[in-house]
Order: C-alpha cells, then structure tokens, then sequence
C-alpha cells in the first residue's frame, strides 16, 4: 500500500508522560514523526496532539487505535491532507545590513506574505505562516543573504468537516456510560 | 465520607484491605522501608510472602491472579527492584493479567538527580503496563491505588505499575478511600451494536463449516458456560488457542484441539477448509496464524472481542462485535439456530485418528526406550483425572503439557503464551498454589528454565507450598535444540547443558525430590510425588532429542502442518 501523509489529532487528559506514551506507539512500528504539536485544546483540561507521520492507511488506523487504548487518551483520528485546514510558523534571522543594503528581502516579505517582527542593528527577525514548502521556498530565496536561523513549527491543524468529534464524542461518552452503569 | 490522619504507607496498606488484597509477593529495600514496616502491623490481615528474587515475585503475582482471577499484587523497591520486574510486567501485558505492582521511589526533591537507586520508573514501565503512575504526593496515595485496579481489572485486564516516593510514603494525610468506578477517558466495556450481532449471527446460521477460537477473552470475561451454550446450540467445533485451554473441558465432544504451531493437525489443517473461523477473544497471535497471507483461505471472520485494537489488525473481519464476551454470546444465543454437523465435526474426527497414529501415539505410549515428556504428562493425567492445575514454563514441556494435559476446570493452565517467558513457570505455580491452597499444582519445566528462577524453591520451602514440581529433564534447550535439528542442520550451537544435580539443590533448599529414568518407574515416582505433603521435585530423565510435533514451521501456513 502506498505510503501517504497523515495528519493524527489526538485529545487527552493533560497527564505526566503521556507524550511518552504516545511516541512509543511510533517508535515500535518504526515510524518517524514528521511534526508534532502539542497545546492546550478549546476544552479546558484537555490537550491536544497534532502529529504529522507518513505511512499507509492501514498502518495508521492501527495507529490510532493502539492511541486511544491509551488510558488517558479520549479521543484519536487520524485525517488526510485535503480533510483539514493546517498551517506552520516559520521565523528567520537574516543580517540587517542584508536588509538594507538592497530592497530585495523587502520584495521577498511582500511576495511571500510574510512579516518583520523586530529590526535591531545586527538581526531582523521575519516570520511566515504557511505550509512547508511556503516557508521553505522563502528560506530558499532569502539563502544568500546568508539566514543566520531558521526554524519551522509543528502543523496545527483543525479540520474541514461539520462535526465536532471531541465533542460528540464527549457526549456520547457520557451516555454510553449511564447506559453501562444502568445494566 | 469521614477521614483520619494516617501516614502515607498505612494509606497504601488500608487502600490494599479496601480493593480485597490478603496477598503480597514482595522484596523489601530502602525506597519502600515505610509500607513495609506497616505491613509489620497488618500481618493478619495481608500476608506479605518474602520471595527470592523480584521476578519472582511478579510471576506469581501472575500465576496467582491467573488461577484466581483476583488481582495479583507485588511490591518492590526502587533501582534494581523496580527493573527486576520489568519480564513480569511484559509478561502480564501481552497475556492480559490483572497484575498490579507498586515500587518504592526516591524522595521526590531527588527525582531526576541520579540519586542512590533511583531509576526512571515511569520511563521503562511505560510500554510494558497498560497504566502507570508516580506519585510524589502524599494525599494521591488513595486514589492512585483506587484508579490503578479500576483499570487493571476492567476491560482488557493488563498490569499497572505504582511508584511511590519515599517522603510520600512518610508524609500524612486525611485518609478516605473511594473505589475508583469511572475514568473519563476510557472505556472499558464498549456498548454492544445488536445489528452486528445480528450479522455475525446470521453468518453463523448460513456457515456450512464454521470454526470457533476459544482465546483467553473467554475466561477473564467468565463466559464459559455461555461460549459452551453458544457453540453447543450452532453445533461449532471448538479449537483453543495456548491461552483459551481449558475454557472448554478436553472431554467436551465438540473440543477440536489446540491452534498453533504445535497445536493439533485438525484444527490447523481446517482452518484453512472452514468458511467462516468465529474468533472468541483471541487475537491471532502468529503464533496460531502462521503466515498470515495463507491463514483461513476459505473463511470469513467473525470476531468477538472486547478490545477494539484487536480488530482488524492482524486478520480482517467480516464483522466484529466490540463488547465484553458474556454479553455477546447472550445476545447472539437466541438468534442462533441449532444445527448439528456431524459430518464437518466427523473430519475433525478423522483428523485427529490421523494425528493420534502418526504423532499422539508414540508420545503416549511410546515402545522406543527413552521416556518422552508426553508420556510423563499421561501419567499425571491418569493420576490426577483433569482435577489439577498445570503451570508450565517455555520450551518443549510447555507444548507437549497443553497439548495432553487433561482440562477439566476453567483457570487451570496457567503459561506464558505471549511473551513466552523462561523462568515463568517455578514461581507462577508457587503464585497459583498460593491462591488455592487446597488444589493440586503440577508444574511442568524444563532443565533449562527452572535454572532462571530456580531460587524460588526456597520461597515454597519457607511457606510449605505443595507444587508438585515434575522437571523434564532433556539436558538441553530443548525446544531451540529442535530448530537447530531442524532448520540449522542439526548445529548445536549452545543447547547442550551440563546440569547440577537438581535433586541435591532441592533439598538444599528444603524441597523433598527424586529421579526417575525407568518407564518402570515412572508410575511409582508420580505416585510418590503426589503423596508427599509438601513442595516435592521429581525429575525425570527423558529422552535427549525429542521432538515435538506437530509443527507448523514459523512463516508457513498452517496448511504445511509437519507430522515429523
Ligand atoms: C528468558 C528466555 N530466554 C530465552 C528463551 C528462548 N527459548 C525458548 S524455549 C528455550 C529452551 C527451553 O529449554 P528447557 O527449559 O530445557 O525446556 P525444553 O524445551 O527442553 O522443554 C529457549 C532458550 C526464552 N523463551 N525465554
């Protein structure tokens, strides 16, 4: 099967480890994390995991569900590119005399959207939003003029469809658990 | 809810008495000094048994809670405590038993410094524990130990790991305890979809030559007698898997036999000519599977399964109901139509008249002049008439004793299947014998494994555990000896032992023993070993390079079952 890149959303309670556990289920199956993003979610207590793999579908199912038998995860899906709405920070440090000494890292920021943060005498600070190779493209041009760093964020990611699955799945919890304790 | 003040070690200990523990296999050290000098004042309510070593103490753990179906508890100090039980808890992981292990921990102001036995508890137990904690705080003593057999014990039972630091051992608190009853984030008995019952049920009416797999799920869900109800009424022949033996008698007329590797031919050879393989919680290890690509050719799936992890992940399924077994097989018994196959149930007949002439027949009644395992184990059977219970450790003795031992009993074969632990077998039997005091315990192992935990005879010595202790001795690894006879060009490369006199180390240890190496003898030494009152070990010498089959060699389909 073909190998794709998925993107897995995973909401758990804010406990001691957990990232841990969740890395080892990668780890065994040999699988490299392309990008992971952790942060508080909307709900007050439970956080949330957005990590990036590439793998066959029938790998990442399997994924998934080995994450949500992790006790203290509520809830794990995984979603295909055109399924969410994703984006990544990138910030640079180029020389400031770059900078000045022509306008061409000026016509760089306007074509690629991207903003300055902080002009001091040695560094100017950029920073683009984007996907990958949005960033990467910017870093690529602004390469001569010698980026003195350059570092890209994890994916955050919300998705497309109209239903809400934490939530839902909140919901159904609590009814699926009166019903179990009512037998 | 009212509340007193105690310290966090007696917390531990009452916590223990509210969840119905009386039974510790434990090691002392520093990091766990505290509860173990309150356990020193609760002596009549928890009996704390001192073992020899701390994998020891969490294979009886496991072969107590195996037998019982009780939580099996250990206690452990830090460093090297915590990581001798680091087997155990694979161990109890891939064989889904309820185990729960609590380790003392450095003070919490040293965690993270490299401090005098300090290791990272949480770190190493993680993969191998289905939850763990470390508590640093005295007050989350209670709810730690509340929230660890809530999750232990329901759904797909599996091991938990406690870590306590030592000042919260010392520290006070206002003590209550709760059970713990729910965890947000988990699920552990899934709601039971009647339309798949509906599906699976009428796949089942339809099937001309359905096959059941009896897997463990059975037992720990306590659904024998409603699998038997079930199997009964569709008319199903039933096949178990190593860890699903005995949830269906030996005697039972509708019992096909072992899967596997070094099951019987019947139900591997059919596996591949039955049109729809009914899974009753089991996971289609390789180990039953063979080469996955070539295993059930014919057959739908169905699967009843408690862990929605299981589904689909080694074998796709046709449909899979994800609930707890018991309430499947109630849901799905009214909907099933009673049906007799005598003719698919006849081949299964044939097969194992086939199997019986080629195999089973010199491993009984063998006429060649070394004694084979197989026949030792009849022995045991025609002394014991399947009231026993049968511990096994890893190795050739552990196949031939699933294979013949005679089950009449649920809970009574106690292994390691998943993770096919050496060394298992001496204290898991002294765990079981624990549990049931009054059973007879049979542990068969091997020369090479007794040898991995062999200290353990000083524990039933020191609490007069009755394990009759019967030690195939091959002087060799026997079961990598046979893949070296049989996929290495018989090269011996490091399975020949030279073994100590066994006989002597037992009763150095207090343990009453003797040899046999006569058929003629055979008989009077079980009768012996059976009579004595006490923990007894009898080795019997037999043949050096047996081998065990049937084999389904590993990577090939269980359609090239080998009879020699
Ligand atoms: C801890 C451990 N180490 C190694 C193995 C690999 N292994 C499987 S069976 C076996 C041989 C067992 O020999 P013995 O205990 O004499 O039993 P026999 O096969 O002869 O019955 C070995 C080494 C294992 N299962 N467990």
């Amino acid at each position: 099967m073909e190998e794709k890149e998925f993107t897995i959303i995973t909401f758990s309670e804010n406990s001691i480890g957990l990232l841990n556990r969740l890395t080892i289920i990668f780890t065994r199956r040999h699988l490299n994390i392309e990008s992971l993003t952790v942060s508080e979610s909307a709900l007050h207590g439970i956080f949330k995991f957005t990590i990036v793999v590439k793998s066959t579908q029938s790998n990442i199912e399997k994924v998934v569900k080995q994450i949500e038998k992790v006790v203290d995860v509520l809830k794990a899906f995984y979603l295909c590119e055109d399924e969410i709405i994703y984006q990544e920070v990138a910030l640079y440090k180029v020389p400031t005399e770059a900078v000045t000494q022509s306008n061409e890292i000026e016509m760089l920021v306007r074509k690629h959207n991207a903003r300055i943060l902080e002009i001091t005498p040695d560094y100017t600070a950029i920073e683009k939003t984007g996907h990958k190779d949005e960033t990467q493209q910017l870093f690529d041009d602004m390469k001569k003029f010698k980026v003195m760093q350059f570092t890209r964020s994890g994916r955050v990611a919300i998705t497309k469809a109209r239903r809400e699955r934490l939530s839902e799945y909140l919901h159904k919890l609590d009814t699926e658990k009166l019903m179990v304790k009512e037998d | 809810m009212s509340t007193k003040k105690i310290s966090g070690s007696e917390a531990v200990v009452l916590s223990l008495l509210e969840e119905g523990v009386d039974t510790i296999f434990g090691y002392p050290g520093g990091a766990i000094m505290p509860v173990y000098d309150l356990l020193y004042d609760y002596q009549d309510k928890i009996k704390h048994i001192l073992v020899r070593h701390e994998q020891g103490a969490v294979h009886a753990a496991q072969g107590y809670s195996r037998v019982s179906g009780n939580v099996g508890v250990c206690m452990v100090t830090s460093g090297p405590g915590a990581t001798n039980v680091t087997t155990g808890l694979a161990d109890a992981m891939l064989d889904s038993t309820p185990i729960i292990c609590i380790s003392g921990q450095v003070h919490a102001p040293l965690l993270g410094t490299d401090a005098f036995q300090e290791t990272d508890v949480m770190g190493f137990s993680m993969p191998l524990t289905k939850w763990n904690i470390q508590v640093t705080k005295v007050e989350d003593i209670p709810g730690a130990i509340a929230k660890a057999f809530y999750i232990a014990t329901t759904g797909r039972p599996g091991p938990v790991m406690i870590d306590i630091t030592k000042d919260a051992q010392f520290n006070e608190l206002d003590y209550a305890y709760e059970k713990c009853k729910d965890v947000r984030s988990y699920v552990p008995r899934p709601i039971l979809k009647m339309d798949y019952v509906e599906k699976a049920a009428e796949l089942i009416n339809k099937a001309k030559k359905p096959l059941a797999l009896v897997g463990q799920g059975v037992i720990l869900s306590g659904a024998e007698k409603e699998m038997l109800a079930f199997i009964e009424k569709a008319g199903i022949p039933a096949a178990w898997t190593l860890l699903g033996a005995s949830a269906i008698p030996t005697e039972h007329p509708l019992n096909v036999g072992m899967l596997g590797m070094h099951g019987n031919y019947g139900p591997n050879i059919k596996t591949n000519e039955s049109d729809l393989l009914i899974a009753l919680g089991m996971r289609f290890d390789d180990r039953v599977t063979g080469k996955v690509d070539t295993y059930g050719t014919m057959a739908k799936v169905v699967h009843f399964e408690i862990d929605p992890a299981e589904v689909n992940k080694n074998v796709q399924s046709e449909v899979a109901v994800i609930a707890d077994i018991k309430e499947t097989f109630e849901a799905i018994l009214p909907l099933i139509e009673k049906q007799e196959r005598e003719e698919w149930l006849n081949q299964f007949k044939n097969a194992y008249q086939y199997e019986y002439e080629k195999v089973i027949k010199d491993d009984l009644h063998p006429e060649k002049e070394g004694l084979t395992m197989g026949e030792v184990v009849r022995m045991v059977n025609e002394k014991m008439d399947g009231e026993a219970i049968c511990i096994t450790d890893v190795g050739q003795h552990q196949m031939v004793a699933s294979r013949y031992f005679k089950f009449k009993n649920t809970r009574s074969l106690v292994t390691s299947g998943g993770l096919g632990t050496m060394g298992f077998g001496l204290p898991a039997a002294f765990g079981a014998q624990t549990a049931l005091p009054d059973k007879p315990v049979v542990l068969f192992v091997g020369d090479g494994g007794i040898q991995m935990t062999i200290q353990e005879l000083g524990t039933m010595a020191q609490n007069n555990a009755k394990v009759k202790i019967v030690l195939l001795n091959n002087n060799f690894l026997g079961m990598v000896r046979q893949w070296q006879d049989l996929f290495f060009d018989k090269r011996y490369s490091s399975t020949e032992l030279i073994n100590p006199d066994f006989i002597t180390i037992a009763k150095g240890f207090g343990v009453e023993g003797n040899t046999v190496d006569t058929r003629d003898n055979l008989e009077s030494s079980i009768d012996k070993m059976f009579k004595h009152d006490g923990p007894y070990l009898l080795e019997v010498k037999v043949e050096k390079e047996g081998n065990v089959f049937p084999m389904v060699p590993a990577g090939a389909s269980v359609s090239d079952i080998r009879l020699d």
